[in-house]
């Protein structure tokens, strides 16, 4: 499909794509814009696209009204443990189904897979059960120990399976030969090799943990423990009417750090994504 | 030594292997597989399986953990669930958002995939922001999104400038259906866009220009060459977005709480109502074991269609 276009069909092209752009990025853009309009102007007509007056105001509001630093740790220090431990252990499980032949080895695989099949949400009452049970209610252990162990790593563990798939043998031979213990061979040869896997497995770890509501909502209860997207949906008045201006301030504090190191990133994020097992 | 020295005793292990091997390469490497997956597995069976049993455990209970009981009914809750007013609602609108979600979703995603495909200046600017929202707090997102489609809001804004009145989008069953799919397709369409993307740019070219020279339209190298030869990946993303579209909680609670009336009401949602608002847990569990049968037999039937449609497996 990637013959040479003639000027007419470049123009067209870049028509489309920049109309279609618009849903994109546009939300974005008045998240950020209406988040430093006073309230007054919040609803103008007709819209400004370009804020009129400033009012940086809002952004004090964001952590008077909630513990919203603390909240920013929380889902920042949730998510870097999910991450961690997710490319840990997902890794190892999926170089163990990859490249170790032990009994029962596929039988095993297909259980691991059944947390395809299983998402959090069908199991959510009874795990809420059981961290009643260990009283790890309100506390961010079920945010950690479920992503990591649970249903969402089981994807991780996948993509990590297809590429040691597809390394070669003769790259772990020698040392074998050599003598090497099969952790020292995963550790220092395997693990190196699949950077870009790791990568992938990293930025979606990190984005499903950053974006978890359910799990929060079922889990926690003290504002103090609150992760960010919990967090957003607190600012309502006295009426349960959403606080606009405060949750937009609030909602772009959330979103444009990662945009940020999205942007900056960008060629690995989206060739990272590209390039795993997923491919088909 | 190889697992034992991973645990820290190598030298006493050696000199019992070199006399008589009781521990084989064999059996090193069957101990090594096993505590490699041990962490894992043990995860599987502790906050899935177990819980898994658990939820059917629990839905032939009456249990209201108001009223602290906890009775055991055999086939009540189901008996209740077929009777349940509300349940063809609530299917209905799974099935809706879940079709939609899809359709749109794929269609868009390989629409944008074939247009960043083209050798054109620039391109890798759009593909960053196509793929922007990906990357963006889903709640942020739908916190947006609501505001934009207030009744004062946004879009209506903009609508009002061109002389049309939009709708109350969130206020009408029809626009917020429509609203809750548009939303989620436009923050993750880029996942499936960037799939595409790269399963087009593995389509070898001598394909494009045999086809070429036998003087093929495009639209004919595209339906005879390009759709076969990425018929792996519109499978693989269409299980993926499928079963996620099941998953789909944050924007409905957010945008809509499943309104109005029950019309966004789908399954989770109305699972997350009967269990931690209603403090319905017996009924709730139902409801799970309804969710796991219709992910289970959507996935078994993905999974047997691919040996029809898609081209080649590798």
């Amino acid at each position: 499909m990637r013959g040479e276009l003639s000027p007419g069909a470049k123009v067209a092209i870049y028509g489309l794509m920049s109309v279609l752009l618009i849903p994109f990025v546009f939300p974005t853009w008045w998240m950020i814009t209406s988040s430093v309009k006073p309230i007054s102007d919040i609803f103008a007509f007709p819209p400004d696209l370009i804020p009129r007056r400033v009012d940086f105001s809002t952004y004090a509001k964001v952590f008077e009204l909630q513990p919203f630093a603390r909240q920013y740790w929380n889902s920042a220090y949730i998510a870097a443990v999910v991450t961690a431990g997710t490319m840990l252990f997902s890794s190892m499980a999926g170089y163990a189904f990859a490249r170790i032949r032990f009994p029962f080895a596929n039988a095993l695989f297909m259980v691991v897979l059944l947390g395809l099949l299983i998402p959090s949400e069908v199991t959510i009452v009874p795990l809420f059960q059981m961290f009643l049970a260990w009283d790890m209610i309100n506390t961010h252990w079920p945010l950690i120990l479920v992503p990591i162990f649970g249903a969402p790593s089981v994807f991780a563990t996948f993509v990590m399976r297809q590429f040691f798939i597809a390394l070669p043998a003769e790259l772990e031979e020698a040392a074998r030969v050599d003598g090497l213990g099969r952790f020292k061979i995963f550790w220092t040869i395997a693990l190196p090799l699949a950077r870009p896997a790791l990568a992938a497995v990293g930025i979606f770890t990190f984005l499903h943990s950053w974006n978890l509501y359910l799990e929060p909502i079922v889990f926690l209860s003290s504002p103090e423990m609150f992760t960010l997207p919990q967090a957003l949906t607190q600012y309502t008045d006295a009426y349960g009417g959403a606080m606009w201006n405060i949750q937009l301030a609030a909602a772009t504090l959330t979103a444009v750090p990662v945009l940020i190191v999205f942007i900056i990133a960008q060629k690995q994020f989206v060739e990272g994504l590209a390039h795993t097992g997923l491919k088909g | 030594m190889s697992t034992v020295a991973a645990n820290g005793t190598p030298a006493k292990e050696r000199k019992v292997a070199r006399k008589r091997p009781f521990w084989t390469m064999e059996r090193r490497d069957s101990l090594a597989g096993y505590l490699f997956i041990a962490p894992q597995l043990a995860g599987i069976i502790t906050f899935v399986l177990i819980p898994l049993g658990l939820v059917f455990w629990y839905s032939m209970h009456e249990w209201n953990v108001l009223g602290a009981r906890f009775n055991y009914v055999g086939s009540r809750n189901y008996e209740q669930l077929l009777s349940d007013p509300a349940l063809l609602e609530v299917l209905g609108a799974t099935g809706i958002f879940s079709a939609g979600l899809v359709v749109f979703n794929l269609s868009l995603a390989l629409l944008l995939a074939v247009l960043l495909d083209q050798k054109l200046k620039g391109i890798t600017v759009y593909r960053t922001l196509f793929f922007s929202p990906v990357v963006v707090s889903l709640v942020a997102w739908t916190i947006v999104w609501r505001f934009l489609l207030q009744n004062n809001g946004g879009i209506n804004s903009i609508l009002l400038l061109t002389g049309v009145e939009g709708p109350n989008w969130l206020r009408n069953p029809t626009t917020a259906m429509i609203s809750v799919i548009v939303v989620q397709v436009f923050k993750n369409v880029g996942l499936n866009m960037v799939l595409f993307l790269a399963a087009l740019q593995g389509v070898p070219r001598e394909l494009y220009e045999a086809a070429r020279v036998d003087g093929a339209p495009r639209f004919k190298q595209f339906r005879r060459i390009t759709l076969p030869m990425i018929s792996p990946t519109i499978l693989l993303t269409s299980i993926i977005t499928i079963v996620g579209s099941l998953q789909v909680f944050a924007q409905i609670a957010v945008l809509t709480q499943g309104g109005p009336g029950m019309s966004t009401t789908v399954l989770v949602y109305y699972l997350y109502q009967q269990a931690f608002q209603f403090h319905r847990f017996g009924y709730g569990s139902t409801l799970s074991i309804l969710l796991f049968v219709i992910v289970a037999v959507l996935t078994f039937v993905q999974w047997q269609m691919r040996r029809r449609l898609v081209f080649y497996e590798r």
